[in-house]
């Protein structure tokens, strides 16, 4: 599958799509060291960020959201690439952090709530992300 | 990319070209890129800051903060600072983290380093920095922007960490969201006329109200009509504070009250309400009761002062201090001036004496200080009722200031009903 949209941070990447089925606050809903969703009233509870490309319409919640971001690129847990429905400043905030620190970073793409609606089946399949 | 069509002045272009020093340039490469991805035009020179970013969330936070140090970062406008993760009045009053403690306590170190001020309060327009109506500041902590801007009419976004220093450094924020008028006007009108007037009058309806007013505008702003013009600044910052934790609220006004809102006709901007809503009383109850998570009648410690207790809330307080002993531990967080304050006025000891340990420089929800055996934690607020359970492991139980007294006392939980029914 490809993806076309509006790079909002450059980067490959290449994994199976983890398509969210409820809006999730990285902060208190994402464990920065494993990469896990540690929020148990989220449908997918315990599912890994790690090397799936993550597809959510927005991020909700705290703006220290933008720091579990930074941690998750610090530790090795982030996923592999973002695709997101509408802009959203704070995961995108803690990506310009982390390239000034020299942490790996991810590429961060916005392709429209509709599309990302239509992706709701597609959870699980392989997609590459060139931008 | 993004819309390029964000315009700089000569002098943010000479701090991104680095003539203003390195720190300088990056904190303006940040300023200006999210900018871009926000669709600023321009930014905005910003004439205070407070800082959300000192709170210890992993060694990366800790690391940004060290390397502005390294860079020569220096806050180019006066800059307060939020909660961090030690009381360092008391540093027994945090239970042992191992190695967090020290990171957390760099990053703290490092924050004061950049010449922000060693506030460590969530209600920093409490101890003195109140920025004037109409002034462009650039606040972080979802409670303390809310009041910045609907209480003291000020004009922020909510920055949260790294933005809010880097907008500090750079002296500038992106001209965007509630910094432009017409974001700022009301497109729901929330009338409150339904609600008995006793229950009005009283602080515990305002984390209630706040917290169906996140659940029923989300990120709109609302104009609340029909709150009695005796509203107190702590009502207010409940309400915000309970706004803000249950949804995005970052600006409301109120009726008569706050400073852009003379009159509904002001806040409205002169255009018509998009939506009123009316909270009744039986749904106002349904939010009051989902504060709790915990119906046995259980409580196991008793937390207030989430944003941090002002000295008006100590001297209320004070007057309900009882002659018997707490049966469970009570917790009272604050800011290092308000407790200076009680003091050198020589009344801090009388909470001493009466059971009440007194959390200073950062709270319960954040970092542990609460007894590791868990149970149920009552609480005044609405901000504590929303995290407690995620952050602490504890249930929770909403009541009044009187409640809670009263609860620990006992030992079991006692509200006073009658105003609910």
């Amino acid at each position: 599958m490809e993806l076309k949209g509006t790079v909002v941070y450059p980067g490959n990447a290449e994994g199976r799509l983890l398509v969210l089925r409820k809006p999730l606050s990285f902060w208190g809903g994402v464990d920065p060291e494993s990469g896990r969703i540690a929020d148990p009233r989220h449908p997918q509870h315990g599912e890994r960020l790690g090397g799936r490309i993550l597809v959510m319409e927005r991020t909700i919640g705290s703006s220290s959201s933008s720091a579990v971001m930074l941690e998750l690129l610090r530790n090795g847990t982030a996923p592999a690439g973002v695709v997101v429905g509408e802009a959203d400043a704070i995961l995108v905030l803690g990506l310009l952090v982390a390239q000034e620190l020299d942490y790996p970073t991810i590429p961060f793409l916005r392709v429209g709530t509709e599309r990302v609606a239509a992706l709701g089946r597609a959870d699980g399949e392989h997609c590459t992300i060139s931008g | 990319m993004n819309d390029p069509a964000l315009l700089l002045s000569d002098d943010e272009a000479a701090i991104l070209g680095g003539e203003a020093g390195p720190a300088q340039r990056l904190a303006m490469r940040i300023v200006v890129r999210m900018g871009e991805i926000l669709g600023a035009r321009e930014l905005v020179e910003v004439a205070s800051a407070h800082i959300d970013g000192c709170l210890y969330h992993g060694d990366g936070g800790t690391e940004f903060a060290e390397r502005l140090v390294e860079l020569g970062g220096r806050t180019a406008v006066p800059a307060t600072l939020n909660v961090g993760a030690l009381d360092l009045l008391n540093p027994k009053r945090v239970r042992s983290i191992g190695r967090r403690r020290e990171m957390a306590l760099r990053q703290m170190k490092a924050y004061q380093a950049l010449g922000c001020r060693p506030t460590w309060t969530c209600a920093p327009y409490q101890s003195g920095h109140r920025p004037a109506a109409g002034e462009h500041v650039a606040w972080g902590e979802s409670n303390a922007v809310a009041f910045a801007n609907s209480v003291l009419g000020a004009r922020t976004n909510r920055y949260g960490d790294f933005m809010d220093i880097c907008c500090a450094i750079a002296g500038r924020a992106p001209r965007t969201g509630l910094h432009l008028d017409e974001n700022r006007r009301a497109t729901v009108v929330v009338d409150t006329r339904a609600t008995s007037r006793a229950l009005k009058e009283r602080d515990v309806f305002y984390p209630v109200l706040g917290a169906w007013l996140g659940g029923a505008v989300g990120d709109r702003v609302a104009v609340i009509a029909g709150l009695p013009a005796t509203v107190t600044e702590d009502q207010l910052k409940a309400l915000g504070a309970a706004a803000a934790s249950s949804g995005a609220v970052g600006l409301f006004h109120v009726e008569g009250v706050t400073p852009e809102a003379p009159d509904l006709a002001t806040a409205l901007g002169g255009a018509r309400a998009e939506a009123v809503a009316t909270p009744e009383p039986a749904e106002l109850r349904a939010v009051r009761d989902a504060l709790s998570t915990d119906a046995s009648g259980r409580v196991d410690a008793v937390a207030v002062g989430s944003p941090h207790f002002s000295i008006a809330e100590f001297r209320q307080l004070e007057a309900l201090l009882p002659s018997a002993p707490f049966a469970v531990p009570f917790y009272v967080c604050t800011g290092r001036s308000e407790h200076r304050r009680l003091e050198r006025e020589g009344r801090l000891s009388r909470f001493g004496n009466a059971g009440v340990k007194i959390v200073v420089d950062t709270c319960v929800v954040v970092t542990p200080v609460l007894p590791p055996k868990g149970g149920v934690l009552m609480t005044n607020s609405g901000k504590f009722a929303h995290y407690a359970p995620s952050n602490t492991g504890y249930g929770v139980v909403y009541g009044s200031l009187e409640d809670c007294v009263a609860s620990a006392v006992c030992g079991r939980v006692v509200r006073d009903e009658s105003l609910w029914n």
